[in-house]
C-alpha cells in the first residue's frame, strides 16, 4: 500500500519533468523528459491504484529487546529487479556480440546501433544488475548483521525505486543519443545530480541501520558495502564535474580536459570496478557465503587486513588503463605498481572465502548454491591475477585496444559478480518468501553449467582473438614493412565472434532458467526431484 | 633538485620503506593484538545471531 | 612499539570497529590518498599543461561534429591515443602529445580499437571517402563491421545550441573569444562553403578544413559536421618544428 502523499509527490514530479520538457529550446532534452514523464505517470497512475487514505495500523514492530520486525518488502522487490534487469542486460549483450558478428544484418540504425547499444549494456549489467544486487543484499546483510529494522523508514523505498528511475533514465538517453562519452560514466548531467540524490538517501540508510544497531561490533560485511557506497559517491562527483551548457539542454561540458579528463576517468573507471564491482560484492561473499555454509568465515583477522589493503591499495591502480599514452611516465608506473601489489589482497581475500568452507567441501558436491559461490571466488582470483598481469606494461602494450581486455573484464562480471549475485539470490529467495526451500536445486546445477561453460567459452575465444589482433598489428615481414592492414585484423577475428555470440547465449539461458525457479519459489511450488548427490544418479 | 625529482626519489626509498613498515605493522596489529582471536571470533559469529 | 602506544593503539583500532562514523571516515581518507597523489600533479607539471604551437580550439563546425562523434558512441570503437611503438607511429602517424587533446572535453582517448585508431586521421582520406564509408562501410571497405550512419545525410545540423556549448567551454578556460563566439552561426555555414568568404574564418580556426563535406551543396548536415571533425583530426600540430627532447615524458 502506497500513501497518498507518495502519490502526490509522483504526480508533482511528472508535471515538473513535462514542464522541463516544454521550455527546453533541445530537441533530445524535450524528447527525454517526455520519456521521464511518461514513466512517472505511468509510476503514479500505479501507485494511486494501491493508494490508501486510511492511516495503516501500527505494526507492532519491536516488541521486546531482540525482536526485530526487518524491512524485506524492499528487498523482494530489489531481487525481482536484479534478475529482470540482469537478462535484460544479458541479452543486450548477445545482441552486441551478434552486432560485432554479422554487422549487416543487426543494423538497426538509428537508434540501436553498436555505439548506443555498447553503453546500454554495460550500464545495464553493472548498475542495473550490480546494483540492484548491492541494494539488496546489502539492505538484506545490515539489518541482520545490526539486528535492526532499516533506517528511515520508506527512505529505502525512495532509494529503490529512485534508483530504478535512474536506470531508465540513463538507458532511454543512450538510446537518443545523450551522453557524456565517458566509459561507464555516459549519463548527463541531469541524470548525475538525480543519481546523486539517490546515492546520498542509500547512505543514510545504510549507515543510519548501522548506527541503530544491537551489536557492538560491525560486522566485515558492512564495512565492505560502506566502503563501496561512500567511494563510489566521491567518484562520481569528481568524474562528472561538469557544467552543462544550459540548465534545459542534455550536453554538458566536463570540468576537466585533456590528460587530466583521461587519468579522472579511469580512476573512475577503474574504481568502479574495484569498488562496486569489487567491495560490493565481497561484502556479499562475507555475509553469504558463511550463512550458507553454516560455518563462520576462515579467518575474521584476515578479512580486516583485506578490507584496509584492498581499499587502500585499489584507488591507486586506474592509470594502468593508460599505459603508453601521453599520461606521465610516473603515473603509469605507480599504477602498474598498485597493481601488481594488488594481486596479494584479492587472493587473500579469495583464500579467506574458500577457506571457509574448511571442513565442509563435501557441500561442494551435494549444494549447488555451494559450488555457485566455490567457482564465483574461483573466477574471482582467476581475474585478479590476469588483471595484475595485463597492468604489467609490457604486457599491456600487447593486450591494450585488443579483446583480451574484453575477455578479462567478462571472466571477472560474468565469472565473480555474476555467479556470487546468483548465488546470494538463491541463498535469499527462499528465506524473503518464507518458502521451506528453493523449487529446485537441479535447476541451479542446470544454471551452473550453462554459466560456467558460457564463461569459460567467452573468456578463451576473446584471449585468442585479442593476442591475434595484438600480434598482427606488430608484425613486421623481412623487409621490414607491416604484414597486415587493420581490416585484416578485424576480418580474421570473426569465428572468435560467433563463438562469444553462443558463450553469451549459454549465460542468459543460464539466468532464464533461474528465473524461473525463482517464480515458482515465490509461487509456493516445489519440484520433487532426486536429491543432489545422490548414490543412484552417480551410479548412472 | 626540482621538486619532482625530490618527490620522487623520495618515493623510491624511504617513503616506500616506510608504508612497507606500516603495512607490515598494521597486518601484525590486526593479528597479534591482545584478544585477537577472542575479539575476531566474536565478530565473526555476528552473522548466525539473528536465526 | 612501547606498551602504552600500544595500548593506545588497539583502544582506538577497537572504537573504529565499533563507530560508523569514524570507519566511513577513516575509509574516504584511505580511499582518497591515491587519487590525490596521482591526480593533483597533472595540473601543475609542466609536460601535461605545456602548450604545443598549432593547437587551437574546434571551430563550431567542428565541435558539432565531435558532438555527433560522441552522441554515436564512436569512442566505443575507435581509439585517440597513438602510443609510441614503431607499428603504431608507421600505422598511423606521429605518437599522441598531451597537448593535443588540451581542449578535449570530454577526451576520447578510448580503450578499444575495434576499429583503427583516429588520431590523425584528419587529411588521410578524401571527404567523399568519409561520406561513402559513413553510409555504408562495407561498400568501401568490405570486411568492415562498423554499422552505417546513412541517416546523418538527412539530418539537418542544429546551430541553435552551439554557442552556448562555446561559451562553457571558455568558462572553463578554452581560449574562445568574444568574436569567435559572435560568428559561430556565420562560421557553420562558411565551413561547408568552399566558394564563400572563409578569411575571417581561418583567422579565427588556422587550418580548419573548408569543403562541402557531404556533397549535398542546400544542406547544412551532421554529415557535414562530423566530416569535418574528421578531417581535421591530428592534422593541428607541426611535427617538422615540434621539438620532443623538449617534450619528454
Amino acid at each position: 500500500m502506497t500513501k497518498i502523499s507518495h502519490v502526490g509527490l509522483l504526480a508533482v514530479a511528472t508535471f515538473g519533468a513535462l514542464v522541463l520538457a516544454g521550455l527546453s529550446p533541445d530537441p533530445l532534452f524535450r524528447l527525454h523528459f517526455g520519456l521521464i514523464t511518461a514513466v512517472l505517470l505511468l509510476g503514479t497512475v500505479v501507485a494511486m491504484r494501491f493508494a490508501t487514505v486510511a492511516p495503516k495500523a501500527k505494526p507492532v514492530a519491536k516488541t521486546r529487546d531482540g525482536d526485530v520486525e526487518y524491512m524485506d518488502e524492499v528487498i523482494r522487490y530489489g531481487t525481482i529487479a536484479t534478475l529482470l534487469w540482469g537478462i535484460a542486460g544479458f541479452l543486450i549483450g548477445v545482441i552486441v556480440a551478434a552486432q560485432l558478428t554479422w554487422p549487416a544484418l543487426f543494423n538497426f540504425e538509428p537508434f540501436f546501433t553498436f555505439g548506443r547499444m555498447r553503453p546500454l549494456h554495460t550500464s545495464a549489467v553493472i548498475f542495473a544488475f550490480g546494483g540492484n544486487a548491492l541494494l539488496a543484499t546489502s539492505f538484506y546483510c545490515v539489518q541482520r548483521t545490526s539486528r535492526a529494522r532499516l533506517f528511515g523508514g520508506d527512505l529505502a523505498w525512495f532509494v529503490f525505486w529512485g534508483y530504478q528511475l535512474f536506470i531508465v533514465m540513463a538507458a532511454t538517453g543512450y538510446l537518443l543519443g545523450i551522453t557524456q562519452g565517458k566509459e561507464y560514466a555516459e549519463p548527463e548531467w541531469y541524470v548525475d545530480l538525480w543519481l546523486t540524490v539517490v546515492w546520498v538517501a542509500y547512505l543514510v540508510v545504510f549507515l543510519g541501520t548501522i548506527l541503530m544497531r544491537r551489536e557492538p561490533h560491525i560486522y566485515v560485511a558492512n564495512w565492505f558495502y560502506l566502503a563501496m557506497i561512500i567511494t563510489i559517491a566521491m567518484l562520481h562527483l569528481v568524474n562528472n564535474a561538469a557544467i552543462p551548457i544550459s540548465f534545459l539542454a542534455t550536453k554538458s561540458v566536463p570540468v576537466w580536459a585533456g590528460v587530466q579528463d583521461a587519468l579522472t576517468q579511469w580512476w573512475y573507471g577503474h574504481n568502479a570496478v574495484g569498488f562496486f564491482l569489487t567491495a560490493g560484492f565481497l561484502g556479499m561473499m562475507y555475509y553469504f557465503v558463511p550463512k550458507q555454509a553454516e560455518r563462520p568465515v576462515y579467518s575474521y583477522r584476515l578479512s580486516i587486513a583485506h578490507f584496509w589493503s584492498l581499499i587502500f591499495l585499489y584507488i591507486w591502480a586506474g592509470p594502468h588503463h593508460l599505459h603508453y599514452t601521453a599520461l606521465p611516465d610516473w603515473a603509469q608506473t605507480l599504477g602498474m605498481v598498485f597493481s601488481i601489489m594488488l594481486w596479494m589482497p584479492s587472493w587473500g581475500g579469495m583464500i579467506n572465502g574458500l577457506m571457509t568452507l574448511n571442513g565442509a567441501w563435501d557441500k561442494v558436491r551435494t549444494d549447488p548454491i555451494i559450488r555457485m559461490f566455490v567457482i564465483a571466488l574461483a573466477f574471482y582470483g582467476m581475474s585478479t591475477f590476469e588483471g595484475p598481469m595485463m597492468s604489467i606494461k609490457a604486457v599491456n602494450s600487447l593486450s591494450h585496444y585488443t579483446d583480451w581486455t574484453i575477455g578479462h573484464v567478462h571472466s571477472g562480471a560474468l565469472g565473480w559478480v555474476g555467479m556470487v549475485s546468483f548465488a546470494s539470490l538463491y541463498y535469499m529467495v527462499p528465506k524473503l518468501w518464507g518458502r521451506p526451500r528453493l523449487y529446485s536445486l537441479r535447476m541451479i546445477n542446470w544454471h551452473f553449467w550453462l554459466a560456467t561453460v558460457g564463461i569459460v567459452i567467452y573468456a578463451a575465444a576473446l584471449w585468442v582473438s585479442g593476442i591475434t589482433q595484438g600480434l598482427m598489428w606488430r608484425e613486421y615481414d623481412a623487409q621490414g614493412y607491416l604484414v597486415y592492414s587493420f581490416v585484416e585484423s578485424v576480418a580474421v577475428l570473426h569465428p572468435y565472434y560467433i563463438a562469444r555470440t553462443i558463450a553469451g547465449l549459454l549465460y542468459l539461458a543460464g539466468a532464464i532458467i533461474m528465473l524461473v525457479n525463482v517464480v515458482q519459489t515465490i509461487r509456493g511450488k516445489e519440484r520433487q526431484e532426486v536429491p543432489m548427490g545422490s548414490p543412484v544418479l552417480a551410479a548412472a | 633538485m626540482d621538486t619532482y625529482s625530490a618527490m620522487r626519489e623520495f618515493a623510491d626509498s624511504w617513503g616506500l620503506l616506510a608504508m612497507f613498515l606500516f603495512f607490515i605493522g598494521a597486518n601484525a596489529y590486526v593479528f597479534l593484538r591482545p584478544y585477537a582471536r577472542n575479539i575476531a571470533d566474536n565478530a565473526a559469529s555476528i552473522p548466525f545471531k539473528e536465526d | 612499539m612501547s606498551e602504552t602506544s600500544g595500548n593506545w593503539f588497539i583502544r582506538n583500532h577497537a572504537k573504529v570497529e565499533r563507530n560508523a562514523t569514524l570507519l566511513l571516515g577513516l575509509s574516504l581518507v584511505t580511499v582518497a590518498i591515491g587519487g590525490v597523489v596521482e591526480l593533483a600533479p597533472l595540473f601543475y607539471l609542466e609536460n601535461t599543461i605545456e602548450k604545443v604551437d598549432g593547437m587551437r580550439p574546434y571551430s563550431p563546425l567542428e565541435l558539432a561534429g565531435r558532438n555527433v562523434y560522441i552522441r554515436e558512441g564512436c569512442y566505443n570503437c575507435h581509439s585517440q591515443m597513438i602510443r609510441p611503438f614503431r607499428d603504431e607511429v608507421e600505422r598511423y602517424g606521429h605518437y599522441s602529445l598531451a597537448a593535443e587533446s588540451m581542449y578535449d572535453r570530454p577526451f576520447q582517448w578510448g580503450s578499444k580499437r575495434t576499429g583503427p585508431d583516429l588520431a590523425r586521421v584528419g587529411g588521410r582520406y578524401s571527404n567523399e571517402w568519409h561520406v561513402a564509408h559513413l553510409i555504408n562501410p562495407r561498400d568501401v571497405v568490405p570486411e568492415s563491421i562498423m554499422p552505417p550512419y546513412s541517416w546523418l545525410m538527412s539530418r539537418e545540423l542544429d546551430p541553435g545550441l552551439i554557442v552556448n556549448q562555446m561559451q562553457a567551454n571558455a568558462v572553463l578556460g578554452v581560449p574562445y573569444d568574444a568574436a569567435m563566439i559572435e560568428n559561430a552561426a556565420a562560421d557553420f555555414a562558411v565551413q561547408v562553403d568552399p566558394e564563400g568568404d572563409s578569411e575571417g574564418l581561418l583567422a579565427r580556426y588556422p587550418k580548419a578544413v573548408i569543403a562541402d563535406f557531404d556533397g549535398q551543396p542546400d544542406k547544412l548536415t551532421e554529415m557535414d559536421a562530423l566530416v569535418a571533425y574528421l578531417q581535421m583530426l591530428g592534422t593541428l600540430v607541426d611535427f617538422s618544428t615540434y621539438d620532443p627532447v623538449a617534450n619528454t615524458r
